[in-house]
């Protein structure tokens, strides 16, 4: 079967919109349901979070949702049951995101196996090195039908975007700041120079653009240079906040989008 | 048997840089540029003059008598007590300001758990003037007043991490994404042999200097460089790292590595990474790690708070995995009672990391010509709140 997110991007080339949260956050139960009613919202394609107790390239909203995640008993078993769940009731490309450890004690080729097998389409594993990657997992990937998206970053060499453009699967995650994750109000002159930069490179991946997208001028000035954007942060503070979340994650997929 | 790092950053199968890319192009600025900057003349010259003429290197290699007489063996301490701040831990803070200074930084930030690293960093900012920011877990701000009150007389800022359990583990992840957030302008000083590559084998060579000077010592003292033991403290490693390096391809010479065990390896409350870790990844490196089953890295735990840290330098996974270092660990108790031993006998109130080192003679198993040489890592002045908290003296 043809990779989801590989179908996504043949299909839609522009305003795509991508969610991450975390699993079992802010209760247990809430990975598939949220994931339900993000697709309901018009969102093209989600991110789940596995929580780790160090996540080193977080800001504090996400810090706190891992925190209160693991704390309700979530585990990387737990997660893939879920998205196994999640999976029969949505059509669009699931991607797991987490920091290698988690995964590691796993055992990385039974959760890729498990992944695939419960209808994941890619993973990102923010601290797993490129050359790692390459010298273990990428064949086990590959063969799996899951796609690999590394991070770059404003201070990526040129070289090396074109190296990790070579090596990614799927899309490229262009982080919009030298940063760690969190909601920012809007893209410097700096920041919108390295998206133009991006964009004249050609690259053979679309770049999705995260870290720091809050609003419809985040999202829109990302999609005026990517392929779309990545929201997490502010999302994961509307789940923080929200009494209803079928009509919350509506009106916040709105406020963004129009 | 090769216990250096490889070239791609490994010690065996522990090591490597496992970094988000945002740290990529400053930890490979560092890599690039570490090996060749440390053997510039200019590199070289300052760093000699500043341990010789700050810290007060070399330190002595001091024959312990009454310690002798009491164990039946020929017992040396390694004075890094008795350096500039009351630590071995400026030895490398020396080393990375002037790295820092060369890569053309501005800006230092580093974490610290006790405040001896924080301290030793903060002295060195003053020194050359450059503006310092330190991580330290909420919790050992309260822990250690004295220390952060130093830093702060130093001219440095000490900002309290919040996150996690406000210790040691999370000032380190602080300070990381302190750095992610200012990537071109700040060097992270950080303070063991711990962290992505390059940082655990350059803090190994910063450090190294103090097997150096054991060496040179020891055929001075005895004829012969070469001791039967070397014994040191393993919070993340670096104290060790330096009194064993040049002994490591010396296969006669024991060396023996002393973790904290806390209340007891398995009480729940301990640090002895070797005894109840697991192969993982954090903080940039893939070394042992106490952490649950699920991944999760577990809070560690010991009386001190220089040792009270999840995981070992990856180069101590390798020694420990080729069986080169024998590790062992001492509780709580067997440490203070050991820190007062040292005291008692020889007028040496050593910090409590350091006791635990000193609590190995009880279960080693020594002949009237052993010549052991234990690392006295540092002082006491820090952990006298801990020794009148105990009580038992
Ligand atoms: C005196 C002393 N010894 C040892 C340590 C432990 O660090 P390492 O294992 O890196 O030497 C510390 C850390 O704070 C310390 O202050």
């Amino acid at each position: 079967m043809e990779n989801r997110i590989t179908k996504l991007f043949a299909r839609k080339k522009k305003n795509i919109l991508s969610v991450f949260y975390t699993a079992g956050f802010p209760t247990l139960q809430d990975t598939v349901s949220i994931g339900i009613h993000l697709e309901a919202a018009g969102v093209d394609m989600i991110e789940i979070g596995i929580p780790f107790s160090d996540p080193i390239a977080d800001g504090p909203t996400i810090q706190e949702s891992n925190k209160i995640a693991l704390n309700q008993g979530m585990n990387v078993e737990l997660l893939l049951n879920q998205v196994a769940e999640l999976r029969a009731k949505l059509k669009m490309p699931i991607v797991l995101m987490g920091y290698l450890n988690p995964v590691m004690q796993y055992g990385v080729e039974k959760f890729c196996t498990k992944a695939s097998a419960a209808g994941v389409d890619g993973l990102i594993l923010p601290d797993l090195p490129i050359d790692e990657y390459v010298k273990h997992y990428k064949e086990l990937m590959e063969s799996l039908n899951l796609s690999i998206s590394f991070l770059i970053s404003p201070t990526t060499p040129d070289a090396r975007i074109k190296k990790i453009d070579a090596l990614s699967s799927g899309f490229i995650y262009a982080v919009s700041s030298s940063s760690t994750t969190g909601a920012k109000k809007e893209f410097s002159k700096e920041q919108q120079d390295y998206f133009r930069k991006l964009q004249s490179f050609k690259l053979t991946h679309p770049f999705l653009i995260g870290f720091g997208i809050s609003n419809h001028k985040t999202y829109s000035q990302a999609c005026e240079y990517g392929a779309g954007a990545i929201v997490g942060s502010s999302f994961i503070t509307c789940l923080k906040e929200s009494k209803n979340q079928q009509e919350d994650i509506h009106q916040f997929v709105q406020s963004l989008i129009s | 048997m090769n216990y250096n790092v490889d070239e791609s950053g490994y010690y065996g199968q522990f090591g490597g840089a496992y970094i988000p890319e945002m740290l990529y192009p400053n930890i490979e600025e560092l890599r690039e540029n570490y090996l060749s900057i440390m053997a510039e003349p200019s590199f070289q010259a300052e760093f000699n003059d500043l341990l010789k003429n700050y810290v007060g290197r070399p330190t002595p290699l001091y024959f312990a008598k009454r310690l002798s007489e009491r164990y039946y063996a020929t017992i040396y301490l390694k004075r890094e007590d008795l350096c500039h701040t009351g630590a071995h831990k400026i030895n490398n803070t020396i080393g990375q300001i002037l790295m820092a200074k060369k890569l053309g930084k501005e800006k230092i930030i580093a974490e610290t758990g006790a405040g001896q690293h924080g301290v030793a960093t903060a002295t060195v900012c003053a020194l050359m003037g450059m503006e310092c920011i330190v991580y330290m877990g909420k919790l050992d701000m309260e822990r250690q007043r004295p220390n952060v009150e130093r830093m702060r007389i130093l001219g440095t800022k000490v900002v309290p991490a919040l996150s996690g359990n406000m210790t040691l583990k999370d000032a380190t992840n602080e300070a990381m994404r302190h750095w992610i957030n200012h990537p071109t302008d700040t060097h992270y000083i950080i303070g063991s042999v711990v962290g992505p590559h390059p940082y655990p084998d350059m803090v190994a060579r910063f450090q190294s200097v103090i097997s150096e000077e054991i060496k040179k010592q020891l055929q001075n003292e005895i004829g012969n460089p070469y001791p039967d033991y070397v014994v040191a403290c393993v919070g993340g490693g670096s104290n060790a790292a330096g009194a064993f390096y040049h002994f490591l391809s010396d296969e006669h010479v024991n060396l023996i590595g002393v973790e904290a065990a806390g209340k007891g390896v398995d009480s729940g409350e301990s640090a002895a990474t070797t005894a109840l870790g697991k192969a993982g990844v954090l903080h940039g490196s893939k070394t042992l790690l106490m952490q649950t089953a699920d991944g999760q890295v577990i809070e560690p735990y010991s009386i001190s708070a220089g040792l009270d840290y999840p995981g070992i330098g990856p180069m101590h996974a390798h020694l420990f995995e080729t069986g080169r270092v024998q590790f062992i660990n001492v509780t709580d108790d067997e440490a203070m009672n050991a820190g007062i031993e040292l005291s008692r006998t020889e007028g040496i109130i050593p910090a409590i990391e350091s006791a635990h080192a000193m609590a190995a003679l009880k279960v080693m198993e020594l002949t009237k010509d052993d010549v052991v040489v234990i690392n006295l890592s540092g002082r006491g002045d820090k952990d006298l709140e801990s020794y009148i908290r105990w009580g038992k003296y």
